[in-house]
């Protein structure tokens, strides 16, 4: 393992706030000092970070690999050159899966195959319930042995409340988080755009805001009642996010996050049925994509994700409600999270703490930060390279995201993981 | 945003909805309509030659006899090779994506291809993906737009109330669900009719209905009253199924147009029907067979309509 002199760079690291030039200096996969040379250090490899940022490698908390049961949509080895070239270190990932993640060996595999490729770190979440069915419970002290970070029902739906509540008091019993997308299967059910103005002229199956708050307003008595640690998963709506404020302002210990794709989109860019904005959930309105801008600004939403969905072409190229849902996200993931900071006179250090400081904080994990003793898992980036979103460009074997075709700032120069350079772009 | 309906020279390129169409490009329709009337109704000439040699696929994923026939009927008296291919639903289930069919049917030298499809934006994601000198006409998508069936709505208001600057009309059933209403909407719309109002109960009516420039009523005495023309949509059998109403009885009650209700309307409001109408659930067979009633003068003035659109269309480009 060679030590790495990271010089010349603008440091920002949001949880020390450190927003200035330091020089980093990694030993043996750690970070071995920050600004001044540690004691003995000879440094085996120079990189020269003149004009560049350097920031703690990024961490998705939703990216899905499609492994196991869909490798014709994405592979590992596709999906980990994805992460790696948007500068995502560490990425977290979804239970539905075919066979959806719900035994020990099917997660003890899917680390095993991630750390072969020694690319990002990859923790699964198990599934909450068998086959995501909703009805009987996983284990979860097993799963969480064999490598499970929190449990979730992914996009299926849970609804059996009882059953819902024995999950969070068993999580609970052992400390394990809920990661949990609000939305209630029968108000949703065949729909797929926003329940506005853009789904009623296009003659779009609709999905009301009422159906996350419902199902969110659910989760949060339950959370109340059971004691679990609920992470709200990609939040959708205005009304959404103020019940998740008011819950916060009331104690509970909750978490949430948002996609890039519904803090800079709304129902309006399905235009002509774009099929690359049939997403779940749905685009909503201007008005709602403005609360949820607002919401990351405040805090009331912590993170960032990239809901990172790789799609087959041909399961694309077909009427907007038959099309499959989801776009590619991990390469997006830093632009994207730049450009809302951008657009709201934010600084790049507020930005940063979205994808590194706070997810980390939510998975108890110690990464996303580049104190010394720290695991080298970094970022380094142009945050003045403007860069066009071209399909054929994209490492992700999805292709498809409403940015193609559409410039962006913001380009990983290097990613380290472990002390490693794993991606030079 | 391109309107993926015109050409770079702003002509008609596809058919695919009203929403968005030029006044007048579909005023322009409607005259040329008028030409038609006499070939259409075949009382002088049958046949004109303006699409002889043309091949017009007509494709049809839904089922559909009466809006694929008068396509057929237009197709012929314009000279054009008509085929018609009735896939259903079970393209799916052997394999075929919409767009290889299409694909297929291009190797063909299809040069118009006429649609018909169960999912809202199969006309636009066909359009889309063929070469520019073939043509698209959306007979209807999901529950998005049905363009032919409102130019010849119309034409037949035009028809029978001259113009449109000065009219009432009312659109009564369910909303929610049809194509046929929305490019009405659109085209009443555009076409500068002053109060367009939609008569549903809240069950069949979309979000944010009136931001298409609506008004809405769920009384249909209240929605009716003083209007001059009324278009009644056909409700289907399965919304008794989808808890949208409780029975045909209590809808026809309420929201079927009898003769008692029309009362509201002007003396000389004409009743309107898309078809195929369900008599004694929507409409009273009293009205649909009754002197205000034009519903089969608007079959006759869809084969001018769709004449209309088929030339406009094959000249451009």
């Amino acid at each position: 393992m060679k030590n790495i002199h990271i010089k010349n760079g603008c440091l920002i690291d949001p949880k020390n706030h450190i927003d200035g030039h330091h020089d980093v200096f990694i030993m043996a996969g750690k970070i071995a000092g920050v600004g001044n040379t540690p004691a003995g250090f000879v440094a085996q490899e120079v990189i020269d970070a003149t004009g560049l940022i350097v920031a703690p490698g990024l961490i998705d908390l939703a990216a899905r690999l499609r492994e196991p049961g869909y490798e014709y949509k994405a592979t590992l080895e596709s999906e980990m050159e994805a992460a790696i070239a948007g500068g995502v270190t560490t990425l977290i990932c979804p239970p539905d899966t075919d066979p959806p993640l719900d035994e020990p060996g099917l997660v003890e595999m899917l680390k095993h195959r991630a750390r072969e490729l020694n690319q990002a770190r990859v923790y699964p979440l198990g599934a909450l319930t068998y086959g995501l069915q909703g009805a009987e419970l996983t284990e979860m002290a097993e799963l969480t042995d064999a490598g499970c970070i929190a449990f979730s029902q992914a996009d299926a739906p849970l609804t059996d409340t009882r059953v819902l509540m024995r999950a969070m008091q068993y999580a609970a019993t052992f400390g394990f988080s809920v990661w949990l997308r609000p939305q209630d299967s029968f108000l949703a059910r065949h729909g797929v755009a926003h329940d506005g103005e853009v789904a009623t002229r296009l003659g779009l199956p609709a999905v009301p805001v009422c159906a996350e708050t419902i199902a969110l307003s659910t989760m949060l008595h339950l959370a109340r009642e059971t004691g679990v640690r609920l992470h709200i998963c990609r939040i959708s709506s205005a009304e959404g996010v103020a019940m998740i404020r008011a819950a916060k302002q009331q104690g509970l210990p909750l978490s949430c996050d948002v996609s890039i794709n519904h803090i800079h989109l709304s129902e309006r860019d399905i235009g002509f049925f774009d099929a690359n904005c049939h997403l779940v959930p749905p685009l909503r309105s201007v008005r709602d994509r403005d609360a949820l801008r607002a919401a990351l600004q405040d805090g009331t939403i912590d993170c960032i994700c990239s809901n990172h969905s790789p799609v087959d072409d041909d399961a694309k190229q077909l009427p907007f409600a038959e099309a499959e849902a989801g776009a590619t996200g991990l390469e997006l993931l830093l632009p994207l999270s730049l450009k809302w900071a951008e657009q709201g006179k934010l600084g790049l250090a507020d930005a940063l703490a979205r994808v590194t400081q706070h997810p980390a904080r939510i998975l108890g994990l110690n990464v996303g930060h580049l104190s010394p003793g720290a695991v080298a898992d970094v970022c380094i980036f142009d945050a003045e390279h403007y860069w066009k979103v071209e399909a054929t460009a994209l490492k992700s074997q999805g292709k498809n995201t409403p940015f193609i075709g559409m410039e962006l700032k913001g380009r990983v120069r290097h990613t380290l993981v472990d002390g490693k350079v794993v991606y030079c772009g | 945003m391109n309107n993926p309906q015109l050409n770079k020279h702003g002509e008609l390129q596809h058919l695919l909805t009203t929403e968005g169409l030029p006044v007048a490009i579909l005023r322009g329709i409607l005259d040329r309509a008028n030409s038609f009337m006499n070939i259409a109704t075949g009382s002088e000439i049958k046949k004109v030659p303006l699409l002889h040699g043309k091949s017009i696929f007509n494709i049809f994923f839904e089922n559909s006899t009466r809006t694929r026939t008068t396509f057929e009927i237009a197709a012929k008296r314009l000279s054009a090779d008509v085929v018609n291919l009735s896939i259903g639903s079970s393209s799916a289930s052997k394999g075929e994506t919409l767009l290889d069919t299409v694909d297929n049917l291009c190797a063909m030298h299809a040069d118009m291809f006429v649609v018909r499809h169960a999912q809202s934006g199969a006309a636009h994601l066909i359009a889309q993906h063929v070469a520019p000198e073939i043509h698209v006409i959306n007979a209807g998508d999901g529950r998005h737009a049905h363009p032919t069936q409102a130019l010849l709505d119309m034409f037949t208001i035009r028809h029978y109330k001259r113009e449109f600057h000065n009219l009432r009309v009312a659109i009564v059933g369910d909303i929610l669900h049809s194509r046929v209403a929305r490019s009405q909407i659109h085209a009443l719309t555009t076409l500068g009719v002053p109060e367009v109002r939609v008569i549903a109960p809240k069950t069949l009516l979309p979000a944010c209905v009136e931001q298409l420039g609506v008004q809405v009523y769920h009384d249909m005495h209240q929605g009716l009253r003083d209007v001059d023309v009324v278009m009644m949509l056909r409700l289907q059998n399965e919304r008794m199924q989808g808890a949208a109403l409780p029975s045909a009885q209590e809808y026809f009650k309420y929201y079927g147009l009898t003769q008692e209700k029309l009362a509201q309307a002007k003396a000389d409001a004409i009743v309107m029907h898309p078809g195929p109408m369900n008599r004694g659930v929507e409409i009273d067979s009293s009205v649909a067979d009754g002197t205000h009633s034009v519903i089969l003068p608007q079959v006759t003035f869809g084969i001018a309509v769709r004449m209309a659109v088929m030339s406009t269309l094959a000249g451009a480009g």
